[in-house]
Formats: structure tokens, sequence, C-alpha cells
């Protein structure tokens, strides 16, 4: 058994060495389908990473009357925490939400001016709140403006941004269903033309096939080598087309950092550089081999 | 031996029933050598592929020794065909691989350990006179070299029976006569030469049994045949 493992190892090895020009040109080819799907790996997670930045800028706060009082807020505070939409509510009392005022307009004099002139802190207490998801938006909003909550609530800021929740909604929908149907047609088109290479070196080595089952060769002595091909073919790929992802993303790293500025593909990269680069061998060793088993199979068949 | 009990192949081509090989029997005992002759299409290459299990016959049953070979499953014949050696007319051997492991491949799928090959080898590689020639690849040889490699790798294992499906087809008449005498010093080493072909001067001069085939039919079975068509 041994034996006979050493033995298709080393078929395998000098089918490799001595079809040099095959093995270069479908080596190529899974480079491409390699760099692909590290593409689509870094693409799938940079469009997440994307949409939870913008999801993440959504929330919704409902402004209180001045003479609800701090504990009837913070009651109706404990009873929005007990919604499963709901992933955490704020509160923001009057004092603190001068307070972030006059920070956010402390270079403006005027507004600074107005304030100290005035007797009585205009603003208002609200509960900031951020759910779960984009569509649990609405329901949050239709208990807020029910008719028990009218004595308390001034307003609350949904309706008003209702229209572009909706649209961001629909757009990172569709953007989710696109990134998708993007990866699925890639990775289809990838192994497609995978093993059709990999069919291809094989058919052309039909008649050794053949020659090979007249001398008394056993399926396995056949079959063997050429899994053995598939594994080099998809190592060396997946190590070339790993060294070929690193200029490019620190190239593009800088661009990317400064549309989404929580999203450094270049830390990404390097800090899961293990995890990415056996997906690489793994897609790369699977495909080498499923394809050779595929391609090989017909011709065993008498 | 090697037993066709009323053997017939057909072809369906186009709609259209083409007959290879039409009732066909004969028996070969052990250590015969035995001549098929026939035009091309006669059905000397059917016999050869239904004995080495590559086909199957449409009718009627084919023998070698205790194997019923039309009845093998797939995963049968690779251990039926360590019983056979074979040498093509285009000597099929493995391209990628030097005379060296062309004729060691045999030997290394029966199992044999290392050592021993590497002690078998080169010793019939001597016998075929091409042991000086161990590490060159097929495409660096002469047509005459390809075919002793090829008859090296059939006779390596030492099967029962070495079947030659025209041979010398593509040899030079010295290489030819080369080819024939490895044959008959096979056979008289002790195993069963089948020899397909239709070299009038072969047969005449080997001086054994001669099967004469014409349109799948055997028209003739001599004992010291000559050539007749």
């Amino acid at each position: 058994m041994v034996t006979a493992i050493w033995r298709i190892i080393k078929y395998g090895w000098q089918g490799f060495l001595r079809n040099r020009w095959l093995s270069v040109s479908t080596i190529g080819i899974m480079i491409l389908t390699l760099v692909v799907f590290e593409g689509l790996i870094l693409f799938n997670h940079f469009s997440d990473v994307a949409v939870n930045e913008i999801k993440d800028k959504v929330d919704i706060s409902v402004y209180f009357q001045s003479s609800v009082s701090e504990d009837a807020i913070l009651n109706i505070k404990r009873s929005l925490e007990g919604f499963s939409e709901i992933e955490f509510v704020e509160y923001v009392s009057r004092d603190d939400a001068l307070d972030i005022f006059r920070e956010r307009h402390a270079e403006e004099e005027t507004i600074t001016q107005t304030l100290a002139e005035l007797d009585e802190n205009p603003l208002l207490a609200s509960l900031n709140i951020k759910a779960k998801e984009l569509d649990d938006y609405s329901s949050i909003a239709t208990y807020l403006e029910s008719p028990s909550l009218d004595d308390a609530v001034e307003r609350v800021t949904f309706a008003q941004n209702e229209l572009v929740i909706n649209k961001l909604e629909t757009i990172i929908d569709s953007m989710n269903a696109a990134v998708l149907l993007l990866t699925i047609f890639l990775a289809i088109l990838a192994v497609v033309v995978t093993f059709n290479t990999i069919s291809l070196a094989i058919f052309s080595n039909k008649e050794q096939i053949g020659i090979m089952r007249v001398v008394g060769a056993a399926n396995k002595y056949i079959r063997g080598p050429y899994i053995v091909e598939g594994v080099i073919f998809g190592v060396i790929a997946a190590i070339i087309s790993f060294l070929i992802y690193i200029p490019i993303i620190n190239f593009l790293s800088p661009f990317i950092i400064r549309f989404i500025p929580g999203f450094d593909l270049s830390l990404y990269f390097s800090s899961n550089a293990t995890l990415l680069f056996t997906y690489q061998v793994l897609m790369g060793v699977g495909l080498g081999v499923v394809s050779s088993i595929f391609a090989v199979r017909r011709y065993l068949r008498s | 031996m090697i037993i066709f009990k009323n053997v017939s192949r057909h072809y369906k081509q186009g709609g259209r029933k083409s007959i290879a090989l039409d009732g066909v029997s004969f028996k070969i005992q052990p250590n015969e050598f035995v001549s098929i002759v026939g035009k091309s299409g006669a059905g000397k290459s059917t016999i050869i592929r239904l004995l080495v299990g590559e086909d199957k016959p449409s009718e009627g049953r084919v023998f070698f020794g205790s194997y019923e070979v039309d009845k093998l499953k797939d995963r049968e014949l690779p251990e039926f065909r360590r019983n056979i050696g074979v040498v093509f007319q285009d000597f099929r051997l493995l391209s990628h691989k030097t005379v060296f492991e062309n004729i060691a491949f045999v030997l290394e799928v029966e199992g044999y350990p290392q050592k021993e090959i590497n002690k078998i080898v080169p010793k019939v590689l001597e016998l075929v006179g091409m042991d000086d020639k161990m590490s060159k690849f097929p495409a660096e040889l002469s047509g005459g070299e390809k075919q002793r490699t090829a008859i090296a790798r059939a006779m390596i294992n030492k099967p029962e029976v070495i079947i030659a499906d025209e041979p010398t087809g593509n040899l030079d008449p010295m290489n030819k006569w080369e080819v024939i005498k490895l044959l008959t010093k096979i056979n008289e080493l002790g195993s069963t030469v089948l020899l397909a072909t239709h070299d009038k001067e072969i047969v005449n001069n080997l001086g054994q049994r001669v099967i004469t085939l014409d349109k799948g039919k055997i028209i003739k079975d001599e004992a010291n045949g000559r050539f007749a068509l």
C-alpha cells in the first residue's frame, strides 16, 4: 500500500514536470480562478463592512416634551429595551443635549451668545434608538407614535427620515443580491474554466491512459497520478495568486480607507493572511482534485 | 488455453449493421505460435480486442485459461491483462516515460519491490538489445527500437501469452526480422505467441500454425500453414 502510494505520487510529480507546458498553462488558468475567488472573498467582506457602516449611521430619536419627567422617560427606555428588534437605547437628558450642542457649536459665537441670553434650556430630552435591522425602524416608530405615548412624545425623527431609510434599505437589499449573484456567477465561471482546462490536459493524455489500461494498470495507478497533479496545480496556483494580491492590496488600501474610514483592507488582509491563504489552497486543491477525478473518469470506462 | 467459441461481433454504423467477426471458433494450446492472417478489416484486430477484454462479443464466448473474458467486469480487467503481453504496430509506449520506466511500469503496477524491478528490467532490455538506451524517451528512438522496447514491456512479467498486432507494419526489413526473431525466442522460452499480420514473407518463413480470416470468417486453420490470400 505504501509502495503503491509512493509510486502514484512519483508518477504525478513526473507527469507534472514532464508535461511542463501543459502544467504551466493549467496553473495559469487556476491562478486566474483563484484570483477571482480571493477577490470575491475580499469584495464580500468589503461590501459587508460598507453596508454595516451605512446601517450604523441610521438611528431614530424620540424627543420628549419638556414637562415629562426623567423617570417617565427612563421607564419608556426600559420598556423599549425589552424589544427584540432593538439593539440599544441611549438616553440624552436635556442637560446632555445642551452640552453636546454647545460643544458642537463652540466656535460659532452667535449661537453661543444666543444660548447665554436664554433663561431656560430650549433643548428636549430624547432617546436615541438603534434597531438591529433597518426594516425594524418602522415598527418601532409605530409604537412610539401610538396614542398611549401621545402626551409624552414631542416628535419622532423617523417620519422625517423615513424616505431616506426606506431608500437605503432598498439599495442595500439590491446590493446584497447583486453581490450574491456576481459571486455565484464568477464562482461558476471560474470552476467551469478550470474544469475544462484540466479536462483538456487529461484529454491530451487519452491515448496514454489507454496504454496503461492495456498493460494491466489498475484504475488507482491511472487516476492517482492525475489527482496528485491536481494537488500540485492547486498548491502552486494558490501560492502565486496569494502573492499577486499583496501589492494589489497595498496599492488599493489607501483609496478604500478614504471611501470607508472603518475599513483598512491592508490590515484585514495581513491579520487574516493565514485564513485567506488556507481558503486559496483548499479551493485550488479541491478544484484540481475534483476536476481530475471527473475528467479521468470517462477514460476509465470500457 | 485460448478458446473462441462461435464468436461474432457486429457494429452498427449509421443505422447499418457491419460484421467484424462472424461465428469464429478456434482453440490455441499453451506454447503455440499462431499467426492470424487476413486483409485489412478481415477481423484480426477484433479478435485481439476481444481477447484482451477491450471489447465484448455480440455473440459467443471467449475463454482464456480459467477466465471467461467476455464476462469479466471492469475492475477485474487489470489483473486479467497481466497474463497477456501486447505488442502493437504503433508501439504504444508511454511518451513521458523513459525506456526503463516504460518497462518498469508493468512491474510497478503489479506491486513488485523496487529492488527486484531494478534487477529484472536491465536484463530484459539486454535481451532485446536496448540496455544502452534505458534512459531515452520514446521520441528519441527509431521505429525498431520502439518496437523492441514494446516487446520488452510485453514479456517483462513473463505472461502466458504474447499478442503481437501487426508488430512489423511500421518497420524496415532489418528491424522486421529482428522483431520476429525476438517473438520466436519468447515462444521458445515458453510463452504462447499470437501474431496478427498480413506479411506473407513472415508467415511463410515461420512454418507455424496459420489461421486465415476473410470478411470476419475463418477460411483456413492449418498447422505449418502458409500465407494464402
